[in-house]
C-alpha cells in the first residue's frame, strides 16, 4: 500500500525538470538492465562452452587429474654361479632424495640437511654432478644406506624438508666384489643410449619408474630377463601428488634369475694366477660352449656402481693405464704367437700338404725374396717332423709351411675355424680381430704401395705374428674346437635362466656352430703333439708332475699397445715386453676343459703364461692349490 | 493472540522487502551448502560462515529500519573518515601476503577498503543530489576525482579486485546520475589510449594475470594453473555436475581457494549446468528486484544510491564468474552470498539493508 502512496506523492512533487530527471533515470535503468542482461549471457555463453560442448575433454583431464599410475618396480633378477652361488643380489637400502625441482634453496637445504644426517663432501659432489646433468626433476640420491636413526631424525623434520624424501630402494650388491667383474658388469643410471634401446626393444612401458639399467656385461645382454615386469598401482592424488586413495594394482613380476657357466671359485683361482700382471683368459668346456671361467685383469669392484658411482672412482677407473673397465678377453687383440703353430699345423695335414712323418733339416735360418728369416733357435733344431715342430716351437718348419700353403689358403682355414670373427658369446663388447688375407689389407690401408700383399707377410703369420691378431675368447674357442674334435659349440655364459613366474628352468642349450669335417688322424696327429708340449717340451716345465694329463702351446706374442693405451714414458720398458701365451686343454683322451691364456708384457709363455693354466687346471681337477711347480729346473729359453 | 502476533510481525518486519529476503536466503543456503562442500572435512567454514550470516541479517534488519536521509548526513563524514584510513593503511598498515591491505587496531584488524564498497556510492550519490537541478559537466569532473582518489590508494595496496569494485559502484552513480554518453565514450577512449601507459605501473603479478587469459598454456604450473585448473573443474562438471560433495577437482585439492574466490569452480563442478543456470537466475532476479526498487525510489540520492548498489551485484557475480571460467584476468573479487568470508557477507547485507530502507520509507523526511 505504502509504495503507491509513495508513487502517487513522489509525482505530485515533481517539477518538469525533476520529471526530466527520472525519465532520464529511468532510461539509464534499463539501459543497465541491458546490460546486466548481456553480462549474465555472455558467462552462460562461456559455460555452455565448458561444460556442455568440452565436457568430453574436460572430464577425461579431470580424471587424469584425480588418478596417477605409480609404478611398482620389480625386484631384479639374480645371477648365480654355476654351483648355486650368488653373484649378484638385491637389496633394500633407504636413500636421502632430493627432487632439485621441488626446491626453492638448493643450498641451503643441503646446508640444513648436514645437521640432521651425515652428508659425505663425496656424496655431495655426485648429487651436484647429478643436478648439473639437468635431472632437475628427478628424485636424485643425496645419501644411502641411511640407519634407522637416521631415518628417526629425519622423518621428524621431514616438514621442514619440501622435495625431500626417504626412500627405500632396491640396491644391487656384487658379494664377491671384483670377481668375473667384466662377466658381470654393472648397472648404473639410464642415459639417453639407454632409452633408445629401451624403445627398440619396445619396453618403453615396463621402464617407467625404472631409473637404473645395465651397462656391460650380464646386466646388459640380458637386461630385459633381469629387469622383471613393472607393476603399478592406480591410485587417486591430490594436487600435491600425495596419494589418497588406492584404486587397483597389478603386482610387479620379479626378474628372471640367471644360472651361469662360470664356477666362481674357478674364476676367482685364475684371477689371482695374474698376480699383478695385466691380461685375459677364456675357459671354455669344449662339449658343450659353456665358458668355464672368464678372466680380464686388473679387475673392478662392480660394488662401486651399486648406487651410483662416485666421480673420483669413475675418472680413477676410466683414467688409469691399466684400463681395468676393457674386458681384454672379448675386445683386446693379441698376436697369437707360437700358439697358432697347431692350427697351421693342421691345416698342412687337412690340405694335403704335410704328412706327420714327413721332415727336413733345420739349419735355422729360411730365405725368401732375399730376406732372410730366423729361428728363434739360432743353429736350427736340426731333423724336425710335424710332432717335433710343436713340441719345440720350430719356427723355420712354419716359415716354409706359410709359404707352401699360401695366404689364401691360411685364411680361408682359419677363417673356418673362427679366427678373425666375434664368436657371438652371449655378452657384449667382442672384437673381430684381425684375420689377414689380401683382400683385408686392400681395404685396410690407403695408400697404395701398402696395399700389396708380399709373400713375406705370409711367412710371419705362419708363426703367428705380423698382422694376426685375435681375442682371447677366439684362441680359446680354436683350442675348444680342437679339443671336442672338429665340432664347435657356440661358447656361453649363462646356463638357464630360471623364470621367476613358474620356478622353471629354461636351460640354454649348446648350440652347434659347425663341425669342421677334418680327418680324425690329423686330429689325434696335431693332439698328440701338444700332450707332448706338455709332457716334453716348451710346457713340461710348468706341468710337472700333473695329475692329469693335458696338451698344452706356448707362445710368445710381439708386442702391441691396446687400442688408445696411452701408457707413461717411465713405463715404456715394461709395454715393449712380449705378452706370454699359452693354450691348453685337458684331460689329453677325453678334453673337459679347453684354454687361452695371455699375460701382457710378461715375456715367455712358458714363464708366465703356462703357471696361470696350471693352477685353473689343478684346480678344476680338484687338485688342491699350492703345489706349485719346482722352481730350480730350467726353463726352455724359447718357444 | 493472532492480532498480537499480528502485530509484532508487523513491528519486526515492518522494514523487510520480502522479495528480496527470499531470493538472498535461496542464495544463501546454496552458498553454505557450497562452502561446507568446499571444505568438507577439512573445517568448521560453513559454520562460521553462518554465523557471519546472522550477523549480517541483523545488521540489514537494523539498517533498513534507519530513514535513507538520515543515512546521508554520514555519507561526507565517513567518506572522509575513510580516506583518512585508508592513508594510515599506507603508512602504518599491516602487512599480510605481501599486500598493505590491514589496519591493526589493537586486537582487531580492519580492511579499511571494505567500507568504501557502501560509502562510495553514498557519498557520490550525495554530492550529485545537492546540484539535483543543475548539474554541470565540472560536477561529473569532481565526483570522477573523489572516486579516483580512493580507488588508486586501494589499487597499490595492492588489491585491484576491491579497487575494480569500489570504482565501479562509483562509476555507476556518475552513469545513473546522468553523464552524458558522449563524455562516456571520451573516457572509454582515452582509458585505451592510456593502457600502454598503465601497463608498466602495474605489478608484476598483475600483468602476468592479464596476460594468461589469453593463454593459460604459457605457465601451466605457475599463473596459468589456477586458470586451467579452475575451467577444468567447471567443464568436467557436464550438464548435471558430479554431485554435492563429489567434486573431485575440488576433493583432491585442484581448486585453489575453493571456499573464497574459487567456489564457482565448486558449485559448476558439482551442480552442473544445469546448477549454474539456476545461480544466475537467482542473481538476476536479486537485480531486477532492486532495480524495481531503485528506479521506484522517492529522492534523487535514494535513485542514485539503489541503482549503484544494485548494479554491484551484478558486478561481483560478473568479474568473479568471469574470472574463474577464465575470460577475465585472475583478480580477488568474492561472489556474494557464496564466497566464505565474514566482513564481505556483512557489507552485502548492509547493501542489502539499505535498498530495503529506500523500498520501506516512501514518505519523505521534513527538512
Amino acid at each position: 500500500m505504502r509504495h503507491f502512496i509513495a508513487q502517487r506523492l513522489l509525482s505530485q512533487r515533481l517539477t518538469s525538470t525533476q520529471n526530466f530527471g527520472l525519465e532520464r533515470f529511468q532510461f539509464r535503468v534499463k539501459c543497465a538492465a541491458a546490460f546486466v542482461f548481456f553480462g549474465f549471457a555472455l558467462l552462460l555463453a562461456r559455460l555452455v562452452y565448458l561444460q556442455i560442448i568440452r565436457n568430453e575433454y574436460y572430464s577425461t583431464r579431470a580424471e587424469s587429474n584425480r588418478i596417477s599410475l605409480i609404478p611398482i618396480l620389480p625386484k631384479r633378477g639374480e645371477i648365480l654361479d654355476r654351483n648355486g652361488e650368488v653373484l649378484a643380489r638385491n637389496y633394500f637400502s633407504f636413500t636421502l632424495e632430493i627432487t632439485p625441482a621441488l626446491v626453492e634453496d638448493l643450498a641451503g637445504t643441503i646446508d640444513r640437511l648436514e645437521k640432521l644426517i651425515e652428508i659425505h663432501p663425496k656424496d655431495k659432489r655426485r648429487f651436484l654432478g647429478l643436478v648439473n646433468e639437468n635431472r632437475w626433476f628427478e628424485s636424485l640420491p643425496v645419501r644411502n644406506r641411511l640407519t634407522d636413526e637416521e631415518i628417526a631424525r629425519f622423518s621428524v623434520n621431514r616438514y621442514r624438508f619440501p622435495g625431500v624424501e626417504i626412500k627405500a630402494r632396491l640396491l644391487r650388491h656384487y658379494p664377491f666384489g671384483s670377481a668375473a667383474s667384466h662377466i658381470l658388469g654393472y648397472i648404473n643410471r639410464i642415459n639417453n643410449a639407454d632409452i633408445e634401446m629401451i624403445k627398440k626393444g619396445e619396453k618403453s612401458a615396463n621402464y617407467r619408474g625404472t631409473s637404473r639399467i645395465g651397462k656391460t656385461g650380464l646386466e646388459r645382454a640380458y637386461e630385459f630377463q633381469l629387469h622383471g615386469e613393472t607393476g603399478y598401482e592406480e591410485v587417486e592424488v591430490d594436487a600435491n601428488g600425495h596419494p589418497v586413495r588406492r584404486l587397483s594394482s597389478i603386482p610387479p613380476v620379479p626378474g628372471n634369475d640367471l644360472t651361469l657357466t662360470i664356477d666362481i671359485h674357478l674364476q676367482k683361482i685364475a684371477e689371482r694366477a695374474f698376480g699383478k700382471h695385466r691380461g685375459a683368459l677364456v675357459a671354455i668346456e669344449p662339449s658343450t660352449g659353456e665358458v668355464l671361467a672368464l678372466v680380464s685383469m686388473p679387475a673392478f669392484d662392480l660394488n662401486l656402481f651399486d648406487d651410483g658411482i662416485r666421480q673420483e672412482d669413475w675418472d680413477l677407473l676410466n683414467t688409469s693405464p691399466d684400463r681395468p673397465m676393457i674386458n681384454r678377453a672379448l675386445s683386446a687383440t693379441y698376436p697369437p704367437g707360437s700358439t697358432f703353430k697347431p692350427f697351421m699345423a693342421l691345416a698342412g695335414l687337412e690340405m694335403g700338404k704335410r704328412t706327420p712323418e714327413q721332415s727336413f733339416h733345420d739349419t735355422g735360418v729360411f730365405n725368401f725374396a732375399g730376406h732372410t728369416f730366423r729361428d728363434q733357435k739360432k743353429d736350427g733344431h736340426g731333423h724336425v717332423d710335424m710332432y717335433k715342430s710343436i713340441v719345440q716351437s720350430c719356427d723355420t718348419y712354419y716359415y716354409i709351411l706359410a709359404n707352401e700353403l699360401g695366404i689364401e689358403n691360411i685364411a680361408r682355414f682359419m677363417g673356418h675355424i673362427g679366427f678373425g670373427q666375434r664368436t657371438g658369446v652371449d655378452i657384449g663388447g667382442e672384437s673381430e680381430g684381425v684375420l689377414p688375407s689380401p683382400e683385408w689389407k686392400k681395404h685396410r690401408f690407403k695408400r697404395p704401395e701398402l696395399q700389396k700383399w708380399f709373400g713375406g707377410d705370409t711367412i710371419s703369420i705362419g708363426i703367428g705374428q705380423g698382422y694376426n691378431a685375435f681375442t682371447p675368447m677366439q684362441l680359446a674357442q680354436a683350442v675348444a674346437l680342437l679339443a671336442n674334435d672338429g665340432t664347435l659349440y657356440r661358447p656361453h655364459l649363462v646356463k638357464h635362466v630360471t623364470d621367476s613366474k613358474t620356478g622353471g628352468k629354461k636351460p640354454v642349450k649348446p648350440e652347434l656352430v659347425r663341425t669342421t669335417g677334418w680327418k680324425q688322424v690329423n686330429i689325434d696327429t696335431i693332439k698328440q703333439a701338444m700332450v707332448g708340449v706338455n709332457r716334453e717340451g716348451t710346457g713340461a716345465h710348468a706341468f710337472m708332475n700333473a695329475a692329469y694329463t693335458s696338451g698344452g702351446k706356448t707362445g710368445t706374442a710381439q708386442t702391441f699397445s691396446l687400442r688408445g693405451g696411452d701408457y707413461k714414458a717411465s713405463n715404456v720398458k715394461e709395454e715393449l715386453r712380449d705378452h706370454a701365451v699359452f693354450i691348453a686343454f685337458a684331460p689329453a683322451d677325453k678334453p673337459r676343459i679347453a684354454l687361452a691364456v695371455f699375460v701382457e708384457n710378461a715375456g715367455f709363455g712358458a714363464q708366465s703364461a703356462a703357471p696361470v693354466a696350471r693352477k685353473v687346471l689343478d684346480h678344476f681337477f680338484g687338485i688342491p692349490s699350492g703345489r706349485k711347480p719346482p722352481e730350480d729346473r730350467a726353463v726352455p729359453r724359447r718357444e | 493472540m493472532p492480532q498480537l502476533f499480528q502485530r509484532l510481525r508487523n513491528s519486526v518486519f515492518e522494514y523487510v522487502d520480502f522479495p528480496l529476503l527470499v531470493i538472498t536466503m535461496l542464495l544463501m543456503t546454496i552458498g553454505l551448502l557450497t562452502v561446507f562442500s568446499a571444505t568438507y572435512d577439512k573445517s568448521t567454514h560453513a559454520f562460521r560462515q553462518m554465523a557471519s550470516m546472522f550477523v549480517g541479517l541483523a545488521v540489514m534488519w537494523g539498517v533498513a529500519r534507519i530513514h535513507p536521509q538520515r543515512l546521508m548526513r554520514f555519507a561526507a563524514p565517513l567518506y572522509i573518515a575513510g580516506l583518512a584510513l585508508l592513508v594510515l593503511v599506507v603508512l602504518t598498515g599491516v602487512r599480510v601476503n605481501g599486500a598493505r591491505r590491514w589496519l591493526s587496531l589493537g586486537v582487531v584488524r580492519i580492511q579499511p577498503s571494505e567500507i568504501f564498497k557502501i560509502v562510495m556510492p553514498m557519498m557520490l550519490a550525495w554530492y550529485f543530489q545537492k546540484y539535483e537541478d543543475a548539474i554541470k559537466m565540472r560536477h561529473y569532473v569532481a565526483a570522477l576525482l573523489m572516486l579516483a582518489v580512493p580507488f588508486l590508494l586501494i589499487a597499490r595496496q595492492p588489491d585491484l579486485g576491491t579497487a575494480i569494485l569500489i570504482g565501479a559502484a562509483g562509476f555507476y552513480v556518475v552513469f545513473f546520475a546522468g553523464i552524458p554518453w558522449k563524455f562516456l565514450t571520451g573516457m572509454l577512449i582515452a582509458g585505451a589510449v592510456a593502457f600502454p601507459f598503465v601497463w608498466p605501473l602495474l605489478h608484476e603479478f598483475q600483468r602476468k594475470r592479464i596476460l594468461m587469459l589469453f593463454d593459460p598454456m604459457v605457465d601451466p604450473l605457475g599463473a596459468g594453473y589456477h586458470i586451467i585448473q579452475s575451467s577444468i573443474a567447471i567443464g568436467s562438471g557436464g550438464f548435471f555436475g558430479k554431485g554435492w560433495l563429489r567434486g573431485t577437482q575440488t576433493y583432491l585439492e585442484f581448486i585453489p581457494e575453493p571456499h573464497t574466490d574459487f567456489i564457482f569452480s565448486v558449485f559448476s563442478e558439482e551442480q552442473g549446468f544445469l546448477g549454474v543456470c539456476v545461480l544466475i537466475l537467482l542473481y538476476l532476479l536479486l537485480i531486477v528486484r532492486c532495480l524495481v526498487i531503485a528506479s521506484e525510489a522517492p529522492t534523487f540520492y535514494t535513485r542514485l544510491l539503489g541503482g549503484a548498489l544494485t548494479m554491484s551485484f551484478f558486478t561481483y557475480p560478473f568479474v568473479n564468474i568471469g574470472m574463474v571460467s577464465g575470460i577475465l584476468p585472475v583478480v580477488g573479487i568474492p561472489l556474494p552470498f557464496m564466497s566464505y568470508g565474514g566482513t564481505a557477507l556483512v557489507i552485502l547485507f548492509c547493501s542489502l539493508g539499505i535498498l530495503m530502507g529506500i523500498r520501506t520509507h516512501p514518505v519523505l523526511l521534513r527538512r
